[in-house]
């Protein structure tokens, strides 16, 4: 692994309810206060207390969207963190652990899963060590990791007499913030802007903040007395990057898009409990009631509803009086929605369905990254009927993304799924604050309130008035001389019962042309995102086209980034599918085609043959490639495709395209690597 | 202008069997807006799939045709999302009482003011005949292969136990009676339920219009012939909770009263209570000016077309603020 960017990556792991979320939180916090980019990653069972879970940070100068699979700082508070992920420490790390466990058995973590327990073994079988915890951190001192031993029972014991507090059991909550201050404390990190960091997280528990910067700084100084001897690398870290604040957010996937559907003007959603989708809710109705900016306020409803059937049929009800109406779901959620969506189709009701992929079938892996439901998604419900499905590539994107799928929702008064994922919806980085003063609300057509005069039969209303173009005006229910019908049978104008066969046919055709008519009036770049493209140089060799859609993005950008300056006679094409119905592949054969002719300007040599294609998704079917299969001529060779559950790694995408490009590459790539 | 009844009709074919029960209910529905006089673009009638489904084609206000047992859920987002909106939902006893019981149980707990019709004919008519929730054990009409092995739901207590604040039942064959419990439901503050004893005439030779129409005789003296359904309310029947301590005990009334058949069919008004919130009550207390401005009126962008929102204050909550 060759990842030139300088980044520090830093993990903290326990069992679940055990606080490594609100750890991991003012850690990010501190972090990026201190003015570095930030990307932090969550992964959790489906488990309420007990299993393992952790957080991982990835932290540098430079923007980063994705993580890599070494670990620089461990931190713990138990046993079984340990043994998950000191395998991926690299050489020189820092390991933060409670000796307390050399008296415990790897054999008695119940929790411990078979990959964790074999990897474990593998390794210390190789290096000859025993398998218990003393072989473990033998095997860590040999690769140079700085073992930091955190005795908490015994610190907090001195804490409490310091601070005269006894109650031991009320100060065992405080075990994340000292692990999370050991850790600030390797980096020799700025102790104001920690107790800043701390302060904030509990501004609304004034006696907590309080213990807890205590605490924290105990710890800091306990470190910082003892551990004399941290590497360079991090204890200087911040220094030597000398960044200085920016003006940031730190912006997580669950709150993007919520916020985007606020500015969208969303003024209804409906959800049935669900994981990753839950959160998207919660947001919208802890931020229920909204600042317009005539003063007036706006609010949310937001309604848990008895099952995803409800969830989707309501909120078409409430888009039918014209508010913006979206539901909120994950895979065994939007599988109930399917009927729904064709009702929507046929009436060509604007709807929005935000679909956080996690692992299926069935419940599958329920909190695990997975994007298996693209061809489910776009073919979802029975019966032929337009439907646009468009995918973030990341959380930034994810904001502006649910603006626009608002809009296409009502410019072609279809259903819109947006497609985001579980790693999008939990993960978390710094970017600009969101500009959302200039983005338009488009609403297409809705019906003028002209009454019909005299009785003028002509002039009666018609929902869906054949026309030349596919979208006819569209009015609210209630609204005065607009009455119209709705059905779920194939209907003629004013939305009545019909099985009339031309007026079937008329009606199909209106339907399905905006299929075309959606690809004519979204704007390009709107369709397909080209991420990454380096300057035309002559004498290349080869041109490499990378093809994803979602959340695969960072990863494959990060990459990159490393790549050209690595290798230098290759030209690297990344293209970001994000509308994926109706599947633009026109425009996608025509930037490539427009790709290959600029090169060919500038290296005579150049043949088609010299193009690799690659195409990346977390799946197993490649399914992205079956569209381009079927919409394009293209043939991609090589899929990296990866379905264990966990998300792809800046180290996993740059190693396989450093594989493909070395001629040293199977043409289905499978990734493997996360806890 | 002034309406008239034909204002509130439409000229599609009706399709319905010669006879059927649901032209009934249709009539009742329209001469209840009619007298209500709730104007056609104020009203919107929804409905599930079936024959009683295709009701909405046959009148003139927004007509909803929906999923099969879904129209609840479609409903109740409608007036969630428009307040102002009169909704009246309808469908089979199928419909509401199989496929979408879930909702039917759960609109309940809602308490949406609504009010919500089933054509209860003891069959699927649509689908040519087949047991419905309502038709009961060991029945078999003759569009039936065996005699039904499925015990029989009570609509009426299913609605009691599942927080319908207005709960009758009618008779499709009359109209006057009918259309007037139609018209309380729709005046009552909350979610009605009206279930409406509706001859197939096609596929259910049991609970025919003669059946309904019958008569017993008296225990005593034989002689004396009493008509089988009779209004609760000229009997002294009275559901109405004044007081919400009494409401438990006129549940308990209202089913039952509920559990009389075959020789006593009860019609009218089971139970009714006022004195609890609607949804849009609850909804009320959270957003202040939910009422006059619900989702559907709220302006979401400005003159330019950009978001009429600001967001500066939730964009802020994200932001980094690295000196204290
Ligand atoms: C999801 C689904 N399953 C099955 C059907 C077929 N179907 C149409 S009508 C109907 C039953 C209608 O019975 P009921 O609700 O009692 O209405 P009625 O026709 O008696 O008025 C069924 C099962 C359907 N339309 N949708
Ligand atoms: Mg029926």
């Amino acid at each position: 692994m060759l990842i030139s960017r300088e980044s520090i990556s830093w993990v903290i792991g326990g069992p679940q309810g055990s606080g490594v979320d609100s750890a991991s939180h003012i850690f990010l916090k501190s972090i990026a206060m201190s003015g570095m980019n930030v990307f932090g990653r969550r992964e959790y069972h489906s488990n309420i207390k007990g299993e393992h879970s952790y957080f991982s940070v990835r932290f540098s100068k430079d923007i980063l969207r994705s993580h890599v699979d070494k670990v620089d700082i461990l931190t713990t508070f138990d046993s079984e963190s340990i043994v998950r992920h000191s395998p991926f420490l690299v050489d020189g790390g820092v390991l933060i652990y409670d000796p307390d466990i050399l008296t415990k058995k790897i054999e008695e973590i119940h929790t411990l899963d078979m990959s964790s327990e074999y990897r474990l073994r593998r390794i210390l079988l190789e290096k000859k060590k025993n398998y218990d915890f003393q072989g473990l951190l033998e095997e860590l001192r040999q690769r140079n990791v700085t073992l930091v031993e955190l005795p908490y029972f015994q610190l907090i014991k001195e804490f409490s007499e310091q601070i005269k507090d006894n109650s031991l059991s009320k100060l065992a909550r405080i075990t994340n913030v000292m692990s999370l201050a050991a850790s600030l404390a390797v980096l020799r990190f700025d102790t104001a802007l920690m107790k800043h960091a701390i302060q904030e997280t509990f501004i609304n528990k004034p006696k907590i903040s309080e213990i807890n910067v205590e605490a924290a700084l105990y710890t800091y100084e306990y470190i910082e007395r003892n551990f004399k001897n941290i590497p360079e690398r991090y204890s200087n870290f911040l220094k030597r990057e000398k960044v200085t604040a920016k003006h940031v957010i730190l912006a997580q996937g669950n709150q993007t898009s919520p916020l985007g559907k606020i500015v969208a003007g969303c003024r209804f959603q409906t959800y049935y409990p669900i994981t990753p989708a839950t959160d998207d809710s919660e947001y919208l109705e802890s931020n229920q009631i909204l600042k317009q900016k005539d003063n007036i306020n706006g609010s949310v409803v937001v309604i848990q509803t008895e099952d995803e059937i409800a969830a989707i049929t309501m909120a078409i009800g409430a888009a039918l009086t014209g508010v913006r109406s979206c539901t909120t779901t994950s895979g065994p959620g939007f599988s109930l929605m399917a009927e729904a969506l064709g009702w929507a189709g046929i009436n060509e009701v604007p709807l929005l369905v935000s679909l956080y992929q996690r692992a299926g079938p069935s419940t599958g892996l329920p909190t695990r990254q997975e994007q298996g439901d693209l061809l489910f998604a776009i073919h979802a419900g029975h019966g032929e009927f337009p439907k646009i499905v468009y995918a973030s590539g990341d959380i930034e994107e994810s904001f502006y993304d649910t603006i626009r799928a608002f809009n296409y929702a009502e410019i072609f008064q279809t259903p819109v799924i947006h497609l985001l994922d579980k790693y999008l919806a939990n993960s978390i980085i710094t970017c600009s604050p969101f500009d959302y003063k200039t983005k338009k609300i488009l609403r297409g057509k809705f019906t003028d309130k002209t009454k019909v005069q005299n009785n003028d039969k002509s002039e009666i209303y018609k929902r869906f008035k054949l026309g030349d173009e596919p979208v006819s005006p569209r009015a609210p229910l209630g609204m005065e001389d607009k009455i119209y019908w709705n059905t779920g049978d194939e209907h003629d104008e004013f939305g009545h019962i019909t099985e009339d066969p031309i007026t079937r046919m008329r009606m199909m055709e209106k339907r399905l042309s905006k299929l075309d008519y959606i690809q004519k009036v979204i704007p390009l770049e709107e369709q397909i995102s080209i991420d990454f493209e380096n300057d035309i140089k002559s004498d290349m060799k080869k041109l490499l086209v990378i093809m994803s859609w979602g959340s695969t993005k960072g990863a494959i950008l990060d990459s990159l980034e490393d790549l050209v300056s690595e290798i230098h006679d290759v030209q690297f094409l990344f293209i970001q599918l994000k509308l994926l119905n109706p599947f633009p592949g026109k425009l996608l054969q025509e930037i490539i085609n427009n790709k290959i002719d600029q090169i060919r300007k500038k290296s005579k040599s150049f043949l088609e043959k010299d193009v690799i294609y690659v195409t990346v998704e977390m799946n197993f079917l490649s399914q992205l490639d079956i569209l381009i299969k079927q919409n394009t001529v293209i043939k991609s060779k090589f899929k990296i495709l990866k379905y264990n559950g966990r998300p792809m790694s800046h180290t996993e995408i740059h190693d396989s395209l450093i594989n493909i490009l070395n001629n040293n590459s199977k043409d289905r790539v499978i990734l493997t690597n996360g806890v | 202008m002034e309406y008239k009844i034909a204002d509130y009709k439409t000229d599609v074919h009706n399709d319905w069997c010669a006879g059927c029960g649901d032209f009934g209910i249709l009539n009742s529905i329209q001469m209840a807006l009619f007298e209500l006089e709730i104007l056609p673009h104020k009203a919107a009638i929804f409905s599930g799939i079936g024959c009683s489904g295709k009701t909405p084609h046959f009148i003139n206000t927004f007509g909803i045709h929906t999923l099969h047992g879904r129209v609840l859920p479609f409903a109740q987002g409608a007036k969630l999302s428009n307040p102002k909106l009169k909704i009246i939902a309808v469908g089979g006893d199928g419909d509401g009482l199989g496929i979408g019981s879930g909702h039917f149980v759960n609109a309940g707990r809602r308490n949406i003011d609504l009010t919500y019709i089933i054509f209860n004919n003891g069959v699927y008519g649509l689908t040519k005949g087949q047991a419905s929730p309502t038709l009961k054990l060991g029945m078999k009409t003759k569009s039936l292969p065996q005699p039904n092995v499925n015990e029989s739901i009570n609509p009426i207590a299913l609605a009691c136990i599942s927080g319908f604040t207005f709960i009758a039942r009618g008779y499709s064959y009359d109209v006057r009676h009918l259309k007037e419990v139609i018209k309380k439901g729709i005046m009552h503050k909350g979610l009605s339920f009206i279930d409406v004893l509706q001859p197939c005439p096609t596929y259910n030779d049991i609970n025919t219009k003669e059946w309904y129409q019958g008569f017993t005789t008296e225990e005593n003296n034989p002689k004396i012939r009493i008509p089988k359904m009779y209004k609760m309310e000229d009997e002294g029947f009275n559901g109405n909770v004044n007081d919400q301590n009494e409401a438990s005990v006129k549940i308990m009334n209202a089913i039952e009263k509920s559990k009389e058949w075959e020789n006593r069919i009860p019609v009218g008004v089971f139970y009714e209570n006022n004195l609890v919130p609607t949804f849009e009550e609850r909804l009320q207390s959270r957003i202040e000016n939910y009422d006059e401005y619900p989702p559907a009126v709220q302006k979401i962008m400005d003159n330019e077309g950009y978001p009429n929102i600001n967001v500066d204050g939730l964009v802020d909550n994200l932001k980094i603020k690295s000196s204290p």
